[in-house]
Order: structure tokens, then C-alpha cells, then sequence
């Protein structure tokens, strides 16, 4: 049932009402509405109810197992939430003077300057909102980067076929050509396609370390030669940071610019789909052309560094400081973490998948690069099962949350079939990771000796599976009364 | 070891189960050189305690104000509720909708977010959000490029907040969009529709109209929206959401209404915090549906027919088409939608009303009140929402520090963004105001205004 068809009538929330005994002034009428929007008329208890009760019909990392592969399910610690809810830090306004925030840029500085010493940059800006605005914001640095050298004749971005979706669309909004290249058999990015892809026209490539492929680049140095040698910059997509935090530095690698997604290594919510919130970091020959604002540090005192201070800035892609109080939650988990937990982050995300890989695959899946190690995700393909049984990589997906676990990325990368994407984090138990084998290892029988059960998933949760053709062809964006 | 559940028995069973000794060993791919060593910058590791009392002593630093700043992020009073369900672990801890089957809860309420938006909006549909009002306008104007076949000019009017323009020029400068300022009129304060006369029948894809504008002032939204679709151009609407309670919605702009409505969903229910993270709305005509960017959600059957709903029309989004999608977009402000859409059932049509109404009379009993005080008039004569422009005889600056050490955050000087209107703040007070707030921001004004102008007479 819709909120909306719980509404009456006249049936008023008083104690969220305003008094208002005065007359709208001033206001010519034809500015005035004449019919009240249609929301609904329910009481405060109707209203609890009704959201409590939807929310009970989500999978979550707080209720479920969730190793949704690329997206970092960790544990929300309830504390980076409530510690920044405190009332002085919500009450705030963006365009409050910097004298009376200095508790509040006191967080962001330090933020600042952790990710510059995980990352190994020269510096950060916090203001992307989520991670495809800061792959917008550092291609666009890219950009400025070369167009302050007169050099314009870079029109090309490389991507390799693995790459998140987000990164060829990118691309193509800061006005460049994407030239995809191959993956080998082993999983890196293919040598010979990079070689012959680079050029005087090469503005950049992007590159996701550990890839979606859930290995490490091995040739990655290699690879940052070839193209800085052609005279193109690398980018860093950021997504696959919690395989590493604390052990290899971005920076380090060779990439001169990248972002960091907070909402999947730093452990801020995912909320449902957003908010976000990537930071970028850049080295030094991008530095004059990092996003504002940026808080400095200087005499005692925090202030906001400007267009004014960085004159051949890029620019500004939101209206304050970013999704602030995701940046406030990411300062606190970085606290109460401290370096020593974020050298164990990438110690037992890693641990933690390549146990998940070894007993999969004793179970009997086949992983799609076996002699690979696996980083903090890693893949199986389920291409044979389908081919015997009929039962695909999403109905094992749907079947598994039957089981009571939500279900791992599935057809992504797009060049490995019928694949799995496995993420477990660091924050899951053995138990937890033994518990989901056993599951796994059930739906593989099922498929065998009663395929039907597996094709017809999901059979527990409140909706079975839904119509998609149907919501695409009869558009129904919005109840109507 | 926070948040890691291992036991060293775990750890030892673990790899003795991949096969080897230490889980450094798990790194054997990554070339040594590339190590890093200790993290420098990063301090040891603080318990919950002695985080939270760190977190306090700084908020404790900040303090509170009584705030009359509003210049696109607004203070309202925010139902306990609200906040209370939408950190539910359920929503707060749970991705993007990707399976719908076990995310109908926040599937259903981002579907019940766009019935809402839609309907306060007066438009057709509207999307599941985007990340703020600024970048919500810069897509809406390369939506609106995109559905033009013709022209890559925009009409931008500097009535418009002034940063929102910055983050538009940022992001569409690399698509070869040309963004054309409109100036105001000095004496209304709005946007005159004889200044739009130079750009008659030439070539423009849209039109950009605030309702109500940076400086609180309402803009002729009627006449402005039939100009646009006279020039064959879009009508682009930049609303605030709250305002729409009482004010006339896009939908409903001149003969056939403006064609999309974008705006900052903060007002609904999310807390000031900074600039974030708040929530961009979008909404359009029907006909536009294919061209908007971000997350659509609509309502199907399951296989038992039973109603239920899933992320629709994804051909347009960036994990399908990559390089041809109609932005690089993936998520929406999923949390804070969920905030406003509790925020909105809770309060209703006349709750919201009530909001609004209170908001803009508070606002002209304080405009009333500071033009008693000497040489202190409103800027504008044209009406406005719930923020106003006040002309100072004195540095604005000065006002501003003097009612800051009495704990007022007493309004944004607009001489950074502004220059050519002189001593101006603009100012606003929400239905938050009790009138002893309006009454002592008068007094400490007052004196502030006196004392400056003793300083004038006996410089020492």
C-alpha cells in the first residue's frame, strides 16, 4: 500500500503545524497556487508505520550478508552516524563565517590530510559528491592540465574493457574519444593494446587498481611509463581502494590523479543509492588546477581556499563543500580506525575473499581466474552451470536471497559470463563466509535436481521476480488519485 | 581491531585453507618495490569514548547562532521522526536498488518521492533525485541541449544563485554550450522580460527561470516561460520546493507551463550541515522522460502479479550504454530522499503550507522592522518568498561582525557576488523564528547601525 492510500481528508498532523494566523501579503495572485499538492493526510503514527514497515522490505548491511562485488558492503559503525548528527554540526550553515566553524574545518583539514598520506598525493579536495563526480572533476583537471600547455591535440581517453561503466561516460562528458583496450587471459590489461593505443593524442588513461576483475595489475609501473612516456596523464578509479589501504599508495604507482569512494572504504552509508562522496587527490603538476573549496590551514587558524587563491581552478561542482556530513562521517571512521586499523582493512578484506575463493571453489564453482590471487573481490563464472542446466548467473543471484544473503554483483565485467562479482569486506565473520558456502553449495544442487526451484527465485521475499519489460513499456512514474 | 571479527584460530583455519602461512603471503602479486610503509599523516586509532568526546569538544567549538542566512540552504524545523526512521539500519546501510526483490522499501519510497515532487512541482514525472541543486541545474541545462536539435545557447539569468552558475559553467564547458547572462532590473530586483527582447528569434534551446530568485524576489514567471516557448526554446525552472506550497508550480507556468523543474531539495526535511549532503530534484513534461538523467523508478507486477516496483528506463544510464549514456551519473541522494518523502507525509499539504506562509511573513515582519532603523531600506521593490535584500547606510561587513559577537549570524553580504549593489545583505527567517528572535536581531542591528555612525562623526 502507497502512502498515499492511507491519506483522509482533513485528517491533519497537529503538532508538526505551524501557527499561522497572518494573510499572505504581497504576492500578486496569479503567482499564488490554487490546488494543494497532492500529499497525503496522515497522522504521525501512520506516517512511522508505514516507513518502518518499507524499510523492513530491504536487504541492508546491518540485517543481511551483502558481498555485492565493486561496492564494499562494510560494517556502518553507528557512531560515525550519531557523532556527526550532533546539533552544532547540522545546524551549521554552508555560508556560516569560517570563525564560527573551526571545529568543523578542524575535521575536514585532517580528512585532507589522511587520504593525502593513504593515497600518497600532493593534495585533496573534498567536494565531489560520488564517485562519478570525481572521475568528472579529475578528467576535467586532465583537460585543464593540457590546455594549459597548448597542447590540443590530446583527444583521446583510454579505458579498459573492464572498466566501470562510469568511466567511458566520463569521458565522453569532458568532450574526449574513448579508445577502448583488451584484457589477456590472465586478467591484467593487454600490453601490446596499450602500447598501440598510445599516442600524441592521448590525454589519459583511467585505470582501476585492483581491476573489476578482483586481481592486481602486476604490470601497472610498466604501464605508467608507456603512458606518461606518450605524454598522457593516468587516472585512478578509486573503487577498488579497500584492497589496498595501507599497502600500496596510488601515488606510488604513478597516477597523477585519482578519487576515493568514502561510501565504500571509509565506510560512510550507502543510504540506498547515495550519498556519495569521492574526494579527489592529485600530484603535483595538477595541483593549480584541484577543485574548490579547499580548507587550509595557516597561523592557528582553518579558512576556505578559494577561486581567488587557486586561480586556474577548475572550478566548483557543488554549491558548498560537497556531501559535508558524509565527509564528517568518513573523518570519524578514520579516528576511531587510526593507521594501524587501516593497514588490517586491506589485510582482511583480502583474507576474507581469498578464503571465500578457495572454498567456492572446493565446493565446485569455477573461478574465472584461477591462478590469480584474488584482491578483495574476485570472480566466478558460471557459464558451464547455464550451459548444463539452464540456470543462469542471475538466477543463482535471485535464489540467494532466499537464502537470506543479498546477492553478489552479477554480469559485471561484462566480458566474463554468466559471472559473480564477490566482495566479502573485512567486516564479515568465518562464520559468515562458511554460512554462505553452504548456501552456495545448496543452490548448486538445486540447479541440478530441480532447476525450477533456482529459475523461479525469489520465492521469500515480499515481491517475487518483477516485470521489467512491463515498468519500461507502460511508464508508471507516479500514482495518480 | 575495529570492526574486524577474526579470532587468531579464524585466521590461522583461513589460511590454512588457501594454502599459505601469512596473509602478507595474499600479496605476493603486488610488485615489492610498490609497498608502502606506515602511514605518517594518520594518528593511532581512538576508542568510541574518547572519539565522541573529541567530536563533541569540536562541535562545542562551533557553537550555535541564531542564523538569519539562507541564500539557498534553509533552517526548518525538522520532525524527530524523520531523521529517526531514515537511519534505520535498513535504508541507511542498504546500495542502489540493483535487486529489486530485496529493496522494495527504499524502491517504493523513491517512487512515492517522485508522485510527491511531481505533483508540488505541477509536472509530469520526476526522476529519484540528483546530487544538489546546482548540479541539478547544470544537468538540466545539457538535458535541455540534448533536446534541442538546434542550438547549444542557454539563458541564464544573474538572478540566479551565483554559485549555482559557477558549478553550471563548470560542467557543461567542455560541451561546447554557451551560457548567455540576462542582467536584472536594479529596481524590481527580477528579471525583465524586455531584457530577453535581443535574443527574439534566434536560436536558443532554453530559458532558466528561478522562482523564487537569489535574492527572494519572484520573478514573472508567466510571461518569461510563454517567451521561451515562443523563441521555440525550453522553459527551465529553478524552484524552491518548500516555496511551492504556496506559490504557483512550474506545471502551471504561463499557457503551457514550463517544461522541466529543477531545484535543492534541502528546505524538505535535511538538516543545514555545512552544504551537505542535501538532494537535487528534477522533474519534466512527459515527452522529456527519455532525456532525463539519474534513476527512474516505476511500478510493475511480479510474476504473481502483484504490484512492485524497479529501476526503469536504465537504457539511458551510464552501466548500459557507457559512452552514450545521458550522464556519467549513478546514484541519486537515496538517503535524503528518503528523509524528504517521510518529511512531506508528515506534515501534508497544509502543514507544508503553513511552513511557507509562516516563513515569508516572518521574513516581511523583519524586512518592516529593520526599515524603521535609520537609513536601512529594502533593496528591491518587487515581492518576495522568504528572503530579502536590505540596503545598509553603513559597511555591511560591520553590521555583520558587530551582531556576530552577540550570537547572530545576522544575513550573506552580497558585495563578493554583487558588487555593483553596495552595503547589502540579504536576509531570511523561516518559520523557526519566534518574534523575541526578530526583536532582538532589530535591537542588536540598531545599535550596530548607532554605533557606526558615532565612529563616523568622532573618528578617533
Amino acid at each position: 500500500m502507497l502512502i498515499f492510500e492511507h491519506s483522509r481528508p482533513g485528517r491533519r498532523n497537529y503538532s508538526q503545524f505551524t501557527a499561522t494566523d497572518t494573510k499572505i501579503k504581497n504576492i500578486p495572485q496569479n503567482l499564488v497556487r490554487k490546488t494543494p499538492p497532492l500529499l497525503p493526510e496522515v497522522s504521525e503514527m501512520d506516517a512511522v508505520r508505514h516507513y518502518t514497515r518499507l524499510s523492513q522490505k530491504n536487504f541492508s548491511i546491518d540485517t543481511e550478508f551483502y558481498p555485492l562485488g565493486s561496492c564494499t558492503m562494510k560494517y556502518n559503525p553507528r557512531a560515525c552516524n550519531s557523532l556527526a548528527m550532533l546539533p552544532q554540526f547540522l545546524l551549521r550553515h554552508p555560508l556560516a563565517p569560517e570563525d564560527t566553524g573551526q571545529g568543523y574545518l578542524a575535521c575536514m583539514y585532517e580528512l585532507q590530510e589522511i587520504l593525502k598520506d593513504v593515497t600518497g598525493m600532493t593534495s585533496v579536495s573534498l567536494t565531489p559528491m560520488a564517485g562519478a563526480q570525481g572521475e568528472l572533476i579529475g578528467v576535467s583537471m586532465i583537460r585543464a592540465y593540457h590546455e594549459s600547455r597548448g597542447d590540443h591535440a590530446r583527444t583521446e581517453i583510454i579505458v579498459p574493457d573492464a572498466a566501470h561503466g562510469t568511466n567511458p561516460a566520463t569521458a565522453v562528458m569532458c568532450g574526449y574519444k574513448v579508445i577502448e583496450i583488451s584484457t589477456d587471459k590472465e586478467g591484467d590489461v593487454d600490453m601490446d593494446a596499450l602500447k598501440a593505443a598510445v599516442g600524441p593524442q592521448t590525454a589519459g588513461l583511467m585505470l582501476t587498481n585492483p581491476s573489476t576483475l578482483g586481481v592486481f595489475e602486476k604490470n601497472i609501473t610498466e604501464m605508467s611509463r608507456v603512458v606518461h612516456q606518450a605524454g598522457g596523464l593516468l587516472y585512478y578509479d578509486g573503487a577498488n581502494l579497500n584492497a589496498i589501504l595501507g599497502k600500496v599508495k596510488p601515488g606510488d604507482m604513478g597516477f597523477d590523479v585519482i578519487h576515493i569512494n568514502l561510501h565504500k572504504t571509509f565506510s560512510t552509508p550507502h543510504g540506498g543509492g547515495g550519498p556519495g562522496s569521492a574526494p579527489v587527490g592529485v600530484a603535483k603538476r595538477l595541483l593549480p588546477f584541484i577543485p574548490v573549496p579547499v580548507v587550509a590551514f595557516e597561523k592557528g587558524t582553518y579558512r576556505w581556499l578559494t577561486e581567488k587563491e587557486i586561480p586556474q581552478s577548475i572550478g566548483r561542482f557543488s554549491a558548498h563543500m560537497g556531501n559535508s556530513g558524509v565527509l564528517l562521517r568518513a573523518y570519524i571512521y578514520a579516528r576511531l580506525l587510526g593507521a594501524e586499523g587501516m593497514h588490517r582493512v586491506a589485510e582482511f578484506a583480502t583474507l576474507n575473499a581469498n578464503y571465500l575463493m578457495t572454498e567456492l571453489s572446493k565446493a565446485g564453482f569455477e573461478i574465472a581466474y584461477p591462478t590469480r590471487r584474488a584482491s578483495h573481490e574476485f570472480i566466478i563464472t558460471l557459464k558451464d552451470l547455464k550451459e548444463k542446466t539452464g540456470v543462469t548467473a542471475m538466477n543463482v543471484a535471485k535464489r540467494l536471497l532466499d537464502k537470506g544473503y543479498h546477492a553478489p554483483t552479477t554480469y559485471f565485467p561484462l566480458l566474463v559470463p554468466e559471472c559473480l562479482l564477490i566482495e566479502p569486506a573485512e567486516t564479515e565473520s568465518k562464520e559468515t563466509l562458511d554460512a554462505f558456502v553452504v548456501s552456495m553449495k545448496e543452490i548448486l544442487v538445486e540447479a541440478h535436481k530441480q532447476p525450477e526451484i533456482v529459475k523461479g527465485a525469489p520465492h521469500t521475499t515480499s515481491v517475487r521476480r518483477l516485470d521489467e519489460v512491463k515498468a519500461a513499456r507502460e511508464l508508471d512514474l507516479a500514482w495518480k488519485q | 581491531m575495529p570492526f574486524i571479527p577474526h579470532t587468531e584460530e579464524d585466521v590461522a583455519a583461513m589460511l590454512a585453507s588457501i594454502g599459505t602461512n601469512t596473509i602478507e603471503d595474499l600479496f605476493d602479486e603486488i610488485p615489492p618495490a610498490l609497498k608502502s610503509g606506515t602511514l605518517k599523516q594518520v594518528a593511532p586509532g581512538l576508542n568510541e569514548m574518547e572519539t565522541s568526546r573529541l567530536m563533541l569538544e569540536r562541535a562545542e567549538t562551533d557553537g550555535r547562532y541564531l542564523s538569519f542566512i539562507g541564500a539557498g540552504a534553509y533552517e526548518h524545523h525538522i520532525p524527530a521522526a524523520v531523521w529517526q526512521i531514515t537511519t534505520r539500519g535498513e535504508f541507511y546501510s542498504s546500495y542502489t536498488p540493483y535487486q529489486a526483490e530485496a529493496s522494495q522499501g527504499t524502491l517504493q519510497v523513491l517512487y512515492e518521492y517522485q508522485t510527491m515532487m511531481a505533483s508540488l512541482t505541477g509536472m509530469d514525472v520526476s526522476n529519484a533525485s540528483m546530487y544538489d541543486g546546482a548540479s541539478a541545474l547544470a544537468e538540466a541545462v545539457l538535458m535541455a541541449v540534448r533536446s534541442h536539435k538546434s542550438s547549444r545557447r542557454v539563458l541564464m539569468p544573474s538572478t540566479i544563485h551565483p554559485i549555482y552558475r559557477k558549478v553550471v559553467n563548470t560542467i557543461v564547458k567542455n560541451q561546447s554550450i554557451e551560457i548567455i547572462e540576462v542582467p536584472y532590473c536594479a529596481e524590481y530586483g527580477h528579471m525583465l522580460v524586455e531584457s530577453l527582447a535581443p535574443y527574439a528569434g534566434q536560436d536558443i534551446a532554453a530559458l532558466v527561470i528561478p522562482q523564487p530568485n537569489f535574492f527572494g524576489v519572484l520573478e514573472q514567471v508567466d510571461v518569461l516561460t510563454d517567451w521561451a516557448h515562443k523563441n521555440n526554446a525550453l522553459a527551465v525552472g529553478v524552484v524552491n520546493p518548500l516555496a511551492l506550497a504556496m506559490l504557483t508550480p512550474p506545471g502551471e507556468w504561463g499557457s503551457n507551463g514550463a517544461d522541466v523543474a529543477v531545484g535543492e531539495g534541502q528546505p524538505l526535511g535535511i538538516p543545514l550541515s555545512s552544504g551537505g549532503p542535501y538532494f537535487g530534484f528534477m522533474a519534466c513534461k512527459q515527452e522529456l522522460v527519455r532525456q532525463m538523467p539519474g534513476r527512474i523508478i516505476g511500478r510493475t507486477t511480479d510474476l504473481n502479479g502483484k504490484p512492485g516496483f524497479v529501476l526503469t528506463l536504465q537504457a539511458r544510464e551510464q552501466h548500459i550504454r557507457r559512452s552514450k549514456a545521458t550522464s556519467n551519473i549513478c546514484t541519486n541522494q537515496g538517503l535524503m530522499v528518503t528523509a524528504a518523502t517521510i518529511y512531506m507525509a508528515l506534515l501534508g499539504p497544509e502543514g507544508l503550507r503553513r511552513i511557507a506562509e509562516k516563513s515569508h511573513t516572518n521574513t516581511l515582519l523583519l524586512v518592516e522592522k529593520l526599515e524603521t532603523l535609520k537609513g536601512v531600506k529594502r533593496t528591491f521593490s518587487g515581492p518576495f518568498f522568504h528572503e530579502a535584500a536590505v540596503s545598509l547606510p553603513t559597511s555591511a561587513d560591520n553590521v555583520l561582525q558587530a551582531l556576530k559577537t552577540q550570537k547572530i549570524l545576522a544575513g550573506l553580504d552580497l558585495k563578493e557576488y554583487y558588487p555593483e549593489i553596495g552595503n547589502t545583505i540579504l536576509v531570511c527567517a523561516t518559520e523557526t523564528k519566534i518574534p523575541a528572535d526578530l526583536i532582538k536581531y532589530t535591537e542588536c542591528f540598531g545599535r550596530a547601525l548607532a554605533k557606526h555612525d558615532t565612529s563616523v562623526l568622532n573618528p578617533t
